[in-house]
């Protein structure tokens, strides 16, 4: 935690009411997004228990699991959730501009420009809470690989039609979620602790409703109260007032509310199913199904009770997010979410099999080296839109500002003798500067412009100007700073570079074991390889271990 | 493979000693030297051995069995790792180096075998520093030897000192250098290498703090490779999560040694087995703190290196810690507990201090190389855990007049050697110990860079800190777990500095 990090939560502790965090959004929030509030069951992750879905604020769709424990539903359930989502991710896949694209050509290996397309905008899924993330990429491991009775006939039990297909799209945008700025998919409590600071602790502000309630809590309440009150208010039954964002359910309202609920639903299925079998019709039959479908509908109004409220809360956190104006950068960086959506349509339409189960050696190395320039890049970026974060950086010796109060004149050495001034900077700032650090400014068109600290003394911090002034023998105009200017200079560079281009994975070196060999029994993939090893599988129970009788 | 050497090979004749690969390392193994155990070895003391320090002082160490000759044993390794690498069957070769083992003379040494028997050699490192300092080394060792030296084409590239060697070729295109019999260059570089035929050679220098990814990014340049290494010293990390890939074989975020064992584990495995550098006060607590199933022993002996002060002790609590660590080549300075800032200043002010004594007083070493040199400023580092705290050691110095002396956090005095640290615990004054902070190779670096004694700075109250923080850090299905943790290594090395333990008195 940076020190003014921590000085923001004593202050919002002291006064009670959360801090800012960022002056400006660093994240893009879409003008139309999809707010998805998942519930799962206590004890089973992977079975779903609902869900309130939707891009209109007043109306989302509910999608219940009466019995999450009977497959048929879960798989119902799967096939609704595709119905709702998949629209509104195909929704931004035929809007498209184009784009000029350096790319490798094939055939010469040369870099070449071609027109690309790019969609105009994409979709953007929020969901309350990191466990909603997590639980957007559990979904989406466990639906890619199904087949419908379309793609595979024999399937004894095929998925419903569009289930596979949300699952590759829920796996794409769960991956894009490991990378540092993007914004495909984010969870609300991420987005408000970015931009704003509470007096508790970070594992405290994963409670949506308590987050809030630092942030804008209600008339007549301090932050603080209005926290304590989310956390611990029950109404006289025991229930929370405010629910817990999901995916997990409060244990008191599985107990006391679900479960009988669910009970009653469970019979209610049974007699019907009696009913039948004991050959009865027409009103007698009429009457048990009626029984079923009343039970359903107490369950899906219990359910959406504990999914309201949050759904409530996710839109007050997007109302508090858009208030704030948008950073510089945001912008850039959501094209190159627009470019993911982009690739991953291309790859849907051009029939590609699913995401692999795991990564092989050169994917998982390209995409570590993805988020760590990713990473690099917001936070220079972070800090070039918000002078609060900037303030972060100078405190800790990464950046410094101060008045210009000395430019003098100098060339560079060598045939061409370019324009090499030195500029000296008063500053309050304690940079760790040496001599020969290179530090980065921004030019008053956008560019970035390089510099070298030659020099450190009372009278201030002397950097000389190595590049940013074009090409002649004088500097641009505006491209040297004058006396009396305000500037700020960084230890960090602004734009970082991506690392090297890796081999491609059939060309994955001896020392990483080799070419992948196999794609997780999807079939397609990997090029011409020896044939995988023939897995044993053991079903015998596990052997005894001495650690069985500890 | 363990056959003897080839006739073209300079190497003397050694008996077919079977490679340290043969032998694995005994678990739960005392380290020899280590205060337990006296007789971990077999074997007489050699004679003309240094005895151990006058039998009263109960901060003496106790006397290493010198059942072995350094020189020799090391030799044999040496001998070892170059046939394997020069004659045996695997692809790959990994040696594992303690700190100050020799490790840049054996690249150098397997560079020029490499280089004499015809095979054209490539050589990676991590830092252009490094890169740097082996074309030196290998420049001066045979200046007949045409070496090439790929650079980047940022200003200033390289050290000016090569400008000094006129055997070695500069460039920043692999091109150029094509007459060179060994082109060296840092991993980074060498991963834009494109379309080039693949050297038959090549090592890996610092491959433990080499990561996975960027061995993937250079493997295709080489046939075989000898990977040399500590693997005591700091990881290699990734500034954003790589959990999601932890246990995979390949694991981008892992280093590059354990991605080549997990997909090679029969490859041959040697250890260089005695520390040039440590003393023999010290190299004991290091080999059974940091390496405990792989010991090494210190090449000198009790007695052979000795920090003596031409000025005496005023009393203070700073000179008091300056003469225990000159007599026993540990000093704990230990300040009042208190939870501080992570700059906090009366540790620095602390720090700066003993730097500033330690000039004043006129240190003299002498040591198997030199009899009486003076303790120069150039001659003594301070290290750190993080970059602010170093830069407010840095201003300390500079009010107290010190200039001169290296002022680094571990990661930057990784593989650096001084005649003197001073060392602020990374746990001193601290409310919490996280996982960085108890890192064993943070700890490990900043405890194995002296050649005759170290310093460390700290408040009170570091065992019970430990105590109350057992290590948290999830266990992953198929990661090998390290040992010693960085948990129990901090606590072995607590208690062997409070035995040298002086209070700072307020």
């Amino acid at each position: 935690m940076s020190l003014i990090t921590t000085l923001a939560r004593l202050e919002a502790a002291d006064s009670g009411h959360a801090r800012p965090g960022a002056t400006v959004l660093h994240r893009h929030l879409s003008g139309r997004p999809l707010v998805f509030v998942p519930l799962t069951t206590a004890g089973e992750a992977g079975a779903p228990l609902g869900a309130l879905a939707g891009t209109d604020r007043a109306a989302p769709r509910l999608l219940v699991v009466p019995q999450p424990r009977d497959r048929e539903l879960r798989s119902a359930f799967l096939a609704e959730l595709a119905e709702v989502l998949l629209p509104y991710l195909d929704g931004y896949a035929d809007a498209v501009e184009t784009e000029e694209r350096r790319e490798t050509d094939p055939e010469s290996g040369r870099k070449v420009t071609v027109q690309a397309e790019l969609c105009a905008d994409a979709p953007q899924l929020l969901v309350p809470s990191g466990a909603g993330v997590a639980f957007v990429q559990l979904l989406g491991r466990s639906m890619r690989f199904r087949r419908t009775a379309e793609q595979d006939p024999e399937a004894p039990r095929p998925a419903p039609p569009g289930v596979p297909l949300l699952g590759r799209w829920l796996t794409h945008y769960g991956e894009r979620a490991r990378v540092p700025g993007s914004s495909l998919l984010l969870p609300m409590t991420g987005l408000l602790t970015r931009h704003w600071t509470t007096g508790q602790s970070g594992a405290e502000d994963q409670h949506l409703g308590a987050l809030l309630g630092w942030i804008d809590p209600p008339a007549g309440l301090t932050g603080a109260e209005a926290a304590l009150r989310a956390e611990l208010e029950r109404d006289e039954d025991g229930l929370l007032v405010c629910p817990p964002a999901g995916p997990a359910t409060d244990p008191a309202f599985d107990n006391r509310r679900l479960a009988p609920a669910m009970a009653r639903y469970d019979r209610a299925r049974a007699a019907a199913a009696h009913a039948e079998e004991a050959g009865h019709t027409g009103r007698r039959l009429d009457a048990a199904w009626q029984d079923v479908t009343a039970a359903g509908e107490e369950v899906r109004a219990l359910v959406e009770s504990q999914l309201r409220p949050v759904w409530d809360a996710v839109w007050r956190g997007v109302d508090l997010l858009r208030a704030l104006p948008p950073g510089a950068h945001v912008a850039e960086r959501w094209k190159r979410d627009r470019w993911s959506y982009t690739s991953h349509r291309d790859r849907v339409r051009a029939g590609e099999p699913p995401q692999p189960k795991r990564d092989d050696a050169v994917t998982a190395a390209q995409k570590l080296a993805t988020r760590e320039t990713a990473q690099a890049r917001l936070d220079a970026q972070e800090a070039l839109d918000d002078p609060l974060v900037m303030a972060e950086r100078r405190l800790a010796g990464e950046a410094f500002a101060g008045e210009v109060t000395a430019v003098e004149p100098a060339v560079s050495d060598g045939p061409r003798p370019m324009p090499r001034p030195l500029v000296t900077v008063v500053t309050d700032d304690l940079p760790h500067l040496a001599e020969g650090t290179v530090v980065h400014r921004v030019l008053p068109d956008g560019r970035s412009q390089p510099g070298q600290c030659v020099a450190r003394g009372p009278e201030g911090v002397t950097v000389r100007l190595t590049g940013g002034m074009g090409r002649g023998k004088v500097p641009a105009e505006g491209s040297v700073p004058e006396p009396g200017d305000h500037i700020c200079w960084t230890l960090f560079e602004h734009a970082p570079r991506g690392g090297p281009e890796l081999p491609d994975p059939e060309r994955t070196p001896w020392t990483h074991g080799g070419p992948p060999v196999l794609d997780d029994g999807t079939g397609s993939a990997a090029p011409p390889a020896p044939a995988p090893r023939p897995v044993v599988l053991d079903t015998g129970p596990d052997p005894t271990t001495p650690e069985d009788f500890l | 493979m363990t056959g003897a050497p080839s006739s073209t090979s300079p190497i003397p004749p050694v008996p077919p000693v079977p490679p340290a690969s043969a032998v694995p390392p005994a678990p739960h193994t005392a380290a020899p030297g280590a205060a337990t155990s006296g007789t971990a070895t077999s074997g007489t003391a050699a004679p003309g051995a240094p005895g151990p320090r006058g039998p009263g002082d109960p901060a003496a160490p106790p006397p290493p069995p010198r059942a072995f000759d350094p020189g020799a044993e090391a030799a044999r390794a040496t001998a070892a790792i170059l046939h394997d690498t020069l004659h045996g069957p695997h692809r790959g070769v990994v040696v594992d180096s303690p700190p100050g083992a020799g490790k840049s003379t054996l690249v150098v040494r397997a560079a020029r075998e490499l280089a004499a028997a015809g095979h054209r050699l490539m050589v990676v490192a991590q830092t252009n520093a490094q890169v740097d300092d082996l074309v030196d080394r290998l420049a001066t060792a045979d200046p007949e030897l045409p070496v090439g030296r790929l650079h980047s084409s940022d200003p200033s590239p390289y050290d000016p000192v090569l400008d000094g060697h006129p055997s070695v070729r500069k460039s920043a295109k692999i091109a150029e250098l094509a007459e060179s019999a060994v082109v060296l260059s840092t991993a980074a570089k060498w991963a834009h290498v494109r379309n080039t035929e693949p050297w038959p050679h090549a090592i890996v220098d610092e491959a433990y703090q080499m990561r996975s990814d960027a061995l993937l990014a250079v493997a295709g340049l080489f046939e075989r490779a000898l990977f040399v290494g500590d693997p005591g010293q700091l990881d290699p990390f990734a500034v954003v999560g790589a959990e999601q890939w932890a246990g995979l074989s390949y694991d981008p975020s892992a280093s590059a040694v354990s991605t080549l064992l997990a997909h090679h584990p029969d490859l041959p495995q040697h250890r260089l087995p005695v520390s040039w550098r440590l003393p023999a006060s010290a190299a004991p607590l290091v080999s059974e703190a940091f390496y405990p199933y792989t010991p090494f022993r210190s090449g000198t002996g009790p007695g052979d290196r000795r920090l003596s002060f031409t000025a005496p002790a005023d009393g203070s609590p700073v000179d008091r810690v300056l003469d225990e660590a000159a007599a026993a080549g540990w000093g704990l300075l230990e300040l009042p507990a208190r939870h501080t800032p992570r700059t906090d200043p009366e540790a620095v002010a602390a720090l700066a201090l003993v730097v500033r004594r330690l000039l004043d007083r006129g240190g003299v070493t002498a040591d198997e190389r030199q009899e009486g040199a003076p303790l120069t400023a150039r001659r003594i580092a301070v290290g750190t855990a993080h970059r602010d705290q170093a830069a407010a050691v840095r201003e300390a110095l500079a009010a107290l007049g010190v200039e001169g002396v290296a002022v680094d956090t571990a990661n930057r005095l990784q593989g650096r050697e001084f005649d003197v640290t001073v060392v602020l615990h990374p746990l001193s004054g601290r409310p919490d110990a996280t996982a960085f902070h108890l890192e064993t190779g943070r700890l490990c670096v900043l405890a194995s860079r002296h050649r005759h004694a170290c310093v460390v700075v700290c408040r009170a109250g570091v065992t019970e800190l430990l105590d109350g923080h057992p290590s948290t850090e999830p266990v992953q299905l198929g990661v090998t777990v390290k040992f010693p943790d960085g948990w129990e290594a901090n606590h072995a090395v607590l208690t062997h500095l409070g035995r040298h333990r002086v209070t700072w008195e307020v």
